[in-house]
């Protein structure tokens, strides 16, 4: 301010009387005062300025933003989930985990499986048929993305990853509890890992990404993107194709073919013999 | 040669002539005149173990094709076959050449999914033989070496089992060989010392798919062939054992000549399982090693199970409680010990040695060549059952991850059912086989003693209701029939002793005119209607006159 004042006011070096010395001294310090409240004014706007630019905005936006879809998905929250997931996403005591931070992926997967909304508290939530429509679990999406964030549905073909890469990253990964061919297979108490024989390609990527019930998260530092994609395009492949041998029996080896050569085998020869007898 | 034209009963065939020379300088006419007059008893059970033979015949020839193709060695190579998925992984070149089999071999699947399938017939027809002569008794004196033999050729084929089970190397079969290194390591003292005999290392090495494929391909079938023939010329030798009935004694043979009625028989049988193996050959798949994967030892599956036959020992493994017993000095006898090497070695020891043990037992060391029903030798057939149950309960725990995962069962629950089934069901089962043994008993000689029961209820004039039973033989004075006890079937129902005439013959369509046989028949008097007028009745309310059945019983075969 004074650097201003010295170059804008400094008093004339041809001032003669005391008079005119006494009145540029009165201007000049009317000049500063002015000057003084206008930078002020200034930084005050600076302020807030600045501070309506980065100070977050939410608690204003509480009732006036909130898109129409997010505006349904919390109708169909708290109809169906709030008794277990709590009023605020933070969950409830033995009956629901916290949905905050699981994001849109856990939502799709948990719905569009059936498997939430629950029917019971038990060791295993069973996929059924889905209860929402797609339409309405777009909107449950939005909800929990709007209020919880975390991980977001994938977009593309999942399927372009690589056949035989995926197959061993499958055995690596998660044959120990869906089995080779992703059959399915018992976990302790009751617990168990599904067949993925009906999953769609969405629904295997967000399982991964989310880790469902008693699934391990496999976060993209652990399996990338292109690494799901492979898995998804191993797993998918695998269930479609056909049993070159003849009728597949469950793809789940011994216990099965054992079962068939008793129940087939030896009761077909059983019966051979009892002919053979009966013709002696 | 003019002199041998002239001699009586000279060849004059060309046939017969070269049978002459034949003979002339073998001197074989003798010997196979007694083989293929050998008399072979009639009954469905003697089969059994033919189809234990059969079977492995099938397995020995479909395993021929497959060793023209399999590359037993455990070389890393780069799959580029027909197999899509798995295209570019490394693998060894066992596991490739197996896929190469399954996928570019012509004839190759069809040819491994018949090996596999009659290997599982092969150990199943051996069980379901052994019961056969474990409850008839036919391991009796003089029979027990027959016994012995027969008991280490069920370990032979287990042993088969194994080593073919682990040699395509996938996913699946290495899960099996990790645990048979496990087991070999838990044995206290030499168990390091076997491991590294057989491995030559530690797990996995580089030889073991080549050691297994000499022992299943050559020492094992080498044994087991030889095994067979002894078994069978001690069978030739000793003379079949036969069921009790009419004319069967100690000391004779009822049946069939081995030629041509038997070598008829034998030979459909031969057929059928044949067809059996081939039709679930072709139309089953088993074994799809394509979708295990290669083996790696960083990866496993959920189910992974042995074949049936290893069942029992995956499932006393699975209810074994975990106790390792640490011993001082940093030495433990890992809990896997028991339930496979002990657990394993009792069951084929006490197998093994029952004959002897029974005979101790029972004091009976005379020669046997009658067999006996199961129902006359309680106890026998009872701990016979105790030990089936608990076999049985074994392999069902074997497969209990499946029964959970299937049925919506808790894993835990299913592993405390095998626990508390195996200790509580045997002896529930040694109870109830023995109540119906004597139960069955029972009702043989109920029919003995008052004939079969007719439904016929006929009322006396003093107004009392009573029930004709057809005695089966001669009666007394208080109508008792006086047949005795032989353990031999006693016909049930009045059908069975002609009272519903002669069947039509036929198994699936009859093969000749029914009305024929009605007609036949008609002259003929119908079982109690025939002495219905001339029947007097005691004062028990019984036929004084037991009488025979019309037509002496049963429909004739003519060989009896």
């Amino acid at each position: 301010m004074s650097t201003t004042n010295t170059q804008s006011d400094g008093p004339p070096a041809d001032a003669r009387t005391p008079d005119d010395r006494a009145r540029v001294r009165r201007r000049s310090k009317q000049r500063r005062r002015v000057a003084n409240v206008a930078g002020l004014l200034a930084s005050l706007v600076l302020t807030g300025a600045l501070y309506s630019v980065f100070a977050p905005a939410q608690a204003a936006d509480d009732t006036t933003t909130e898109s129409a879809a997010e505006a349904a998905g919390r109708e169909l929250y708290e109809n169906s989930c709030i008794t277990c997931h709590g009023s605020n996403l933070e969950g409830e005591p033995n009956r629901g985990p916290s949905l905050i931070g699981v994001g849109e992926a856990a939502v799709y997967f948990q719905v569009h499986t059936g498997r939430m909304p629950l029917v019971r508290q038990e060791a295993d939530a069973p996929d059924k048929p889905a209860v929402f429509s797609d339409e309405e679990i777009d909107q449950l999406m939005a909800y929990i993305q709007a209020n919880g964030g975390g991980p977001t549905l994938p977009s593309g073909n999942l399927r372009d990853g690589d056949l035989a890469e995926g197959g061993e990253l499958f055995r690596l990964n998660c044959a120990s509890c869906h089995n080779f061919v992703g059959e399915g297979g018992a976990l302790s108490s009751g617990k168990a890992a599904p067949s993925l024989e009906d999953a769609n390609d969405l629904e295997l990527y967000t399982a991964m990404l989310t880790g469902p019930e008693n699934m391990p998260v496999f976060g993209d530092n652990q399996l990338s993107p292109e690494e799901k994609r492979s898995i998804i395009n191993y797993v998918q492949s695998v269930q479609q194709q056909a049993d070159p041998g003849g009728a597949g029996i469950g793809r789940i080896g011994p216990v099965a073919e054992g079962l068939v050569i008793w129940v087939v085998g030896v009761s077909m020869l059983m019966f051979g013999i009892f002919w053979m007898g009966s013709k002696a | 040669m003019a002199a041998t034209a002239t001699t009586p009963g000279a060849p004059t065939s060309r046939l017969s002539k070269a049978a002459t020379e034949f003979d002339d300088r073998l001197i074989v006419a003798g010997p196979v005149r007694r083989t293929l007059n050998k008399v072979f008893p009639d009954h469905w059970s003697f089969l059994l173990g033919e189809i234990a033979l059969y079977a492995f015949i099938i397995a020995l020839l479909s395993g021929t094709y497959l060793t023209f193709f399999f590359d037993a060695s455990m070389v890393e190579v780069e799959y580029q076959g027909e197999y899509d998925p798995l295209r570019g992984v490394q693998m060894s070149a066992a596991y490739a050449s197996a896929l190469d089999l399954s996928f570019d071999v012509r004839g190759g699947l069809f040819m491994r999914q018949m090996h596999h399938w009659a290997a599982l017939l092969f150990v199943a027809a051996i069980v379901v033989h052994l019961l056969r002569i474990f409850f008839t008794g036919a391991f009796r004196r003089p029979r027990e070496s027959n016994w012995l033999i027969g008991v280490v050729m069920l370990v032979l084929s287990l042993l088969m089992g194994v080593t073919g089970y682990t040699l395509p190397d996938d996913l699946l079969s290495g899960t099996g060989l990790r645990i048979i290194s496990a087991i070999l390591l838990s044995i206290p003292v030499i168990g390091t010392w076997a491991h590294f005999a057989i491995f030559n290392g530690d797990f996995v090495g580089t030889e073991i798919i080549g050691r297994f494929y000499i022992a299943h391909v050559l020492i094992f079938p080498a044994i087991l062939l030889a095994l067979i023939a002894v078994h069978l010329l001690i069978l030739v030798k000793q003379k079949h054992a036969q069921f009790p009935g009419p004319g069967r004694t100690e000391h004779n043979v009822v049946g069939n000549r081995l030629f041509p009625a038997f070598a008829g028989k034998a030979t459909g049988l031969l057929l059928v399982v044949f067809g059996v193996c081939a039709g679930l050959a072709g139309l089953v798949q088993i074994n799809p090693i394509w979708l295990w994967g290669p083996y790696n030892p960083a990866q496993v599956s959920a189910a992974s199970q042995p074949d049936w036959y290893i069942g029992f020992l995956d499932g006393s493994t699975r209810i074994f409680p975990a106790w390792d017993i640490n011993l001082p000095g940093d030495y433990t006898i890992p809990a896997l010990f028991w339930p496979t090497v002990v657990v394993a070695g009792a069951m084929f020891t006490v197998l093994a040695l029952y004959p002897m043990i029974e005979r101790k037992l029972t004091g009976d060391t005379a020669a046997h060549h009658l067999l006996q029903r199961p129902r006359d030798v309680p106890v026998r057939t009872s701990v016979g059952m105790m030990a089936l149950t608990f076999y049985f309960w074994l392999m069902v725990a074997g497969g209990n991850d499946v029964i959970a995962d299937k049925f919506d069962i808790s894993l835990n629950a299913m592993t405390w059912i095998g626990r508390i089934g195996v200790i509580v069901l045997p002896p529930i089962v040694y109870v109830l086989t023995y109540r119906i043994c004597l139960g069955l008993q029972q009702h043989d000689r109920e029919v003995l003693e008052h004939g079969i029961e007719t439904g016929v209820i006929r009322r006396l004039p003093s107004g009392e209701f009573i029930e004709v039973h057809q005695p089966l033989g001669p009666v007394d004075e208080h109508g008792h029939g006086q047949l005795a006890y032989g353990g031999a079937p006693v016909p049930k129902r009045m059908n069975q002793v002609g009272g519903a005439r002669r069947a039509i013959r036929g198994f699936f369509t009859p093969i000749e005119q029914p009305s024929a046989v009605e007609l036949e028949q008609q002259g003929e008097g119908r079982g109690l209607a025939a002495g219905e007028a001339s029947r007097e009745l005691t004062s028990s309310g019984r036929p004084s006159d037991g009488g025979r059945p019309s037509d002496g019983g049963r429909p004739q075969d003519t060989r009896d």
